[in-house]
């Protein structure tokens, strides 16, 4: 029975205290195929992996891997049975090297006592050269970037002699060249008669990469599509259940008077080197100015310090006519200048506060949250409340504590205290980093609403799309400079791109 | 001009070097017990309590059997059960590896205290003639492990230095080298290191966390009890209340210094030793009078090198990411 199948999941059922998380779940992935599982965060794609690889054990339904029926008691049964899996956040240890990694509970040995290091790093070569995967076999996991680990962990699995790689989730952390390279190395191993799954939520990769698409919702497979027969539409649909607007349209809207201003700003980053070099910029008022470029190039030292959070070496920050260059941020916040960071769960909120806290951190000293120096917990409740209601968070319970909201409704707490109480300067950091399509759409949604209320914007993404999408101006910040302006209607992807890349405007255009 | 004349005479005296070896000796052995533990991922601060452990038992039962070296075995074997203490505390029940650490250094406090006079007759230390009184055993013994004489002429400065030695302190350096040997060059080495830097991932490629967080921490308690019993039976020959005197934290102090490496950590322990015999050899210096009003402070010396040698070094080594950090299996 399904011998032209790599995997067969037939009928998952995987029920967890009060939710079905896959109901009647049906997989069919063809051998050698690249098959995309896409759905929304809490769709059900990790846990039917995770049964796959064992991690998690189904309560009805069986697997099939190349036509026979398996039961996966652990990742041990799952390298058995020939799959192997590269985990979004990298199973990799920091100090080893990559050799060392590679063979990590398999190793090579001489008299099965004294690792040989040297036969690994024969192996770990000739595989890492079959398929392209380009890794330094001696260099330590925490001096490679992030998408070497990537490459390590991929040579992890096929080490293992995995004809089945569960990709879950990989472009998440990875810069647009990155993933390119990764989409070569996966097209290598498809060429290499491998079988592939890929998870994802983002529909423009799927779409590059995959041969057939499951999607799923609310722990159903809502579609089963052919890359070749389908668009990004389609799919979005089958995932959110309603049509998405997958580019939100921006209205024309005449931005007014400089808000927000900075003058030849230098920052250093934590190991003391410049991450910011002579900076210039200025955002008006209706005016949504998005900065792009590779992660790493000064972008969080920046907005870090334009929001108080760290030292400014040189140069001046002006807020509606005031200097505030080396502020701290109670100030800044008196002064209307909120902040949307880019990790929510380092600077965004408290995981362990109940969300109502999280609701008004920050504006925790004003009236009518604080009332002579008290906390006001009538009107922090009210407020809390209000707030849930118009930005829709779910669940509607202000007392759940903010590390037990999904990712989604985590960042619409934040947006919600960051937007709400008339801001006149907002810095937005990776707003929507790994939200699904519905939530990206509302928060690109509320940036545009904050826009036409005349506050000053500034924007600071990863992901081009959006950059594009909502930015009224775009600068690209390269090595802490500032590459060029562009006016995002008048520019194309190639032309940002390869600003990122580090050449200035002037090379770019003649 | 009198007291540098009697600091280079310090240096030029061969007791000092067989003096900082003595004092070493402890150290390694802790010193290597901590690496053990700490490159699993378990902080051990235990140590301490384990030491005072190992010299308890040790002269115990040297005291009963006569033989020193059966004393060495079972303070091995009681520094193994303590350790595991630790390893059920911190690693089965996730609990608080400090808290179970400080716990076990005040239980072998109070149970070696406790002890002294039902196991020897007399609280404080035990007394050297005492051992000789003994019913039960009608031949003298010798509460001190015999050093051995190594093929280097009496008369020589290496000689008088290191010409007579306990074969213990030659342990101590075989140890280290053992010691290095597994955690660099074996599988189960590797597998040691990657449970203390990333658990998570060595789980996934079906390394036994909690397994060899076992080995590490007992094997931990083993070196430190030996380090422990060499103060008793391989040196001094008895047994006082409180005789580790916090060298079990001192050890720490090598283990981090020697940046987790057995190793740095034996070489940052001959340098708290020799320090500790330099102040040693110091206030007994002729050369100068010194009151025995201040004497505490030459004994202050080995802990003052440590403080600055730490913080001047603390920023160029890098401890185990996960250590100290419990791992919780998910299912």
């Amino acid at each position: 029975m399904y011998e032209e199948y790599a995997v067969v999941m037939k009928g998952i059922v995987k029920r967890f205290p009060g939710v079905l998380a896959n109901d009647h779940v049906d997989l069919f992935v063809r051998k050698g195929e690249i098959h995309a599982v896409v759905g929304e965060n809490g769709a059900g794609k990790t846990t039917l992996m995770n049964q796959l690889y064992g991690l998690l054990h189904p309560d009805e339904g069986d697997i099939y891997i190349f036509g026979n029926k398996v039961i996966i008691r652990g990742p041990k049964d799952a390298i058995k049975n020939g799959i192997g899996m590269v985990h979004q956040h990298f199973m990799l240890v920091g100090n080893l090297t990559v050799a060392e990694n590679v063979v990590l509970g398999s190793e090579t040995t001489r008299g099965g006592v004294i690792f040989d290091l040297r036969e690994a790093r024969r192996k770990v070569k000739e595989l890492s050269e079959r398929y392209g995967l380009h890794v330094d076999v001696d260099a330590k996991i925490e001096d490679i970037p992030v998408g070497m680990q990537q490459r390590v962990e991929i040579i992890k699995t096929l080490y293992r002699g995995a004809e089945i790689l569960v990709f879950d989730e990989p472009t998440a952390v990875l810069t647009p060249q990155e993933t390119e390279e990764l989409f070569e190395v996966m097209r290598r191993l498809k060429a290499a008669g491998k079988t592939m799954i890929f998870i994802s939520h983002k529909l423009n990769e799927v779409m590059e990469i995959s041969d057939n698409i499951t999607v799923m919702r609310l722990g159903k497979v809502t579609a089963n599509l052919v890359t070749r027969e389908t668009n990004p539409r389609e799919i979005a649909r089958a995932m959110v259940g309603r049509d998405v607007v997958l580019r939100v349209e921006k209205p024309p809207h005449e931005p007014k008077e400089v808000v927000f201003e900075v003058e030849d700003l230098w920052v250093k980053d934590n190991r003391g080197l410049d991450a910011v070099r002579g900076v210039s910029l200025k955002v008006r008022a209706g005016e949504i100015v998005g900065i792009a470029g590779v992660a790493g190039n000064g972008q969080s030292e920046f907005v870090e310090a334009i929001t108080g959070l760290r030292k400014i070496e040189r140069g001046k920050v002006t807020l509606l006519g005031r200097d505030i260059t080396g502020l701290d941020p109670r100030s800044l916040r008196n002064m209307r200048m909120t902040h949307i960071p880019e990790d929510r769960h380092k600077y965004g909120m408290v995981l362990q506060y109940p969300a109502y806290y999280n609701m008004i951190l920050g504006k925790h000293w004003w009236e009518p949250y604080s009332v002579r120096g008290f906390l006001n917990h009538p009107a922090i409740f009210e407020g809390s409340k209000e707030l849930f209601e118009e930005f829709d968070v779910r669940p509607r319970n202000v007392n759940m504590l903010g590390g037990n909201f999904s990712g989604g409704n985590q960042q619409k707490i934040v947006v919600a205290r960051e937007v709400s109480g008339n801001p006149k300067f907002t810095a937005i950091a990776q707003p929507t980093r790994g939200l699904d399509v519905g939530a990206i759409e509302f928060i690109h949604r509320t940036i545009l609403k904050l826009r036409e209320n005349d506050v000053a914007i500034l924007l600071v993404s990863m992901e081009l799309e959006e950059i594009f999408s909502l930015s009224d101006r775009i600068l690209v910040m390269y090595e802490g400079r500032i590459m060029g302006e562009v006016m995002p209607e008048k520019t194309t992807v190639e032309e940002v791109g390869l600003m990122m890349a580090g050449k200035r405007l002037e090379e770019v255009r003649t | 001009m009198r007291v540098l004349e009697a600091l280079l005479d310090v240096f030029r005296n061969p007791q000092f070097y067989s003096i900082s070896l003595t004092a070493s000796t402890p150290l390694i052995f802790a010193s290597l017990g901590g690496v053990f533990s700490e490159i699993t991922g378990v902080v051990n601060i235990a140590l301490e309590g384990i030491m005072l452990m190992g010299a308890f038992v040790s002269t115990a039962f040297t005291y009963y059997t006569g033989d020193p070296w059966i004393g060495i075995l079972m303070a091995m074997v009681v520094g193994m059960g303590v350790a595991w203490l630790h390893a059920w505390a911190s690693i089965k029940w996730w609990g608080d590896q400090i808290v179970s650490g400080t716990a076990i250094i005040l239980m072998a406090q109070g149970i070696t205290g406790f002890l002294m006079k039902p196991v020897f007759g007399q609280v404080g230390q035990t007394d050297l003639e005492k051992f000789k009184m003994v019913k039960h055993i009608t031949r003298e013994i010798n509460p001190i492990i015999k050093p051995i004489k190594l093929p280097i002429p009496e008369k020589t400065f290496l000689g008088q230095a290191i010409g007579t030695i306990s074969p213990l302190v030659i342990l101590a350096f075989v140890s280290v080298f053992i010691g290095w040997f597994i955690i660099y060059k074996t599988t189960l080495g590797l597998r040691m290191r990657s449970v203390g830097e990333n658990p998570e991932a060595a789980d996934t490629l079906g390394v036994n966390v909690y397994g060899i967080r076992y080995f590490g921490v007992m094997m931990s308690g083993v070196f430190a009890s030996i380090g422990g019993a060499f103060l008793s039976v391989g040196d001094t020959g008895i047994f006082k209340e409180l005789m580790t005197g916090g060298r079990g934290f001192i050890a720490l102090a090598a283990m981090i210094l020697g940046n987790w490496n057995p190793i740095g950590a034996m070489l940052a322990s001959i340098l708290f030793g020799a320090s500790e015999a330099f102040a040693n050899q110091l206030q007994s210096s002729k050369l100068i009078e010194v009151s025995s009003s201040v004497k505490p402070l030459f004994n202050m010396v080995p802990f003052v090198v440590t403080l600055i040698v730490i913080s001047g070094f603390i920023g160029k080594t890098r401890p185990p990411s996960a250590d100290g950090v419990p791992y919780k299996k998910t299912d």
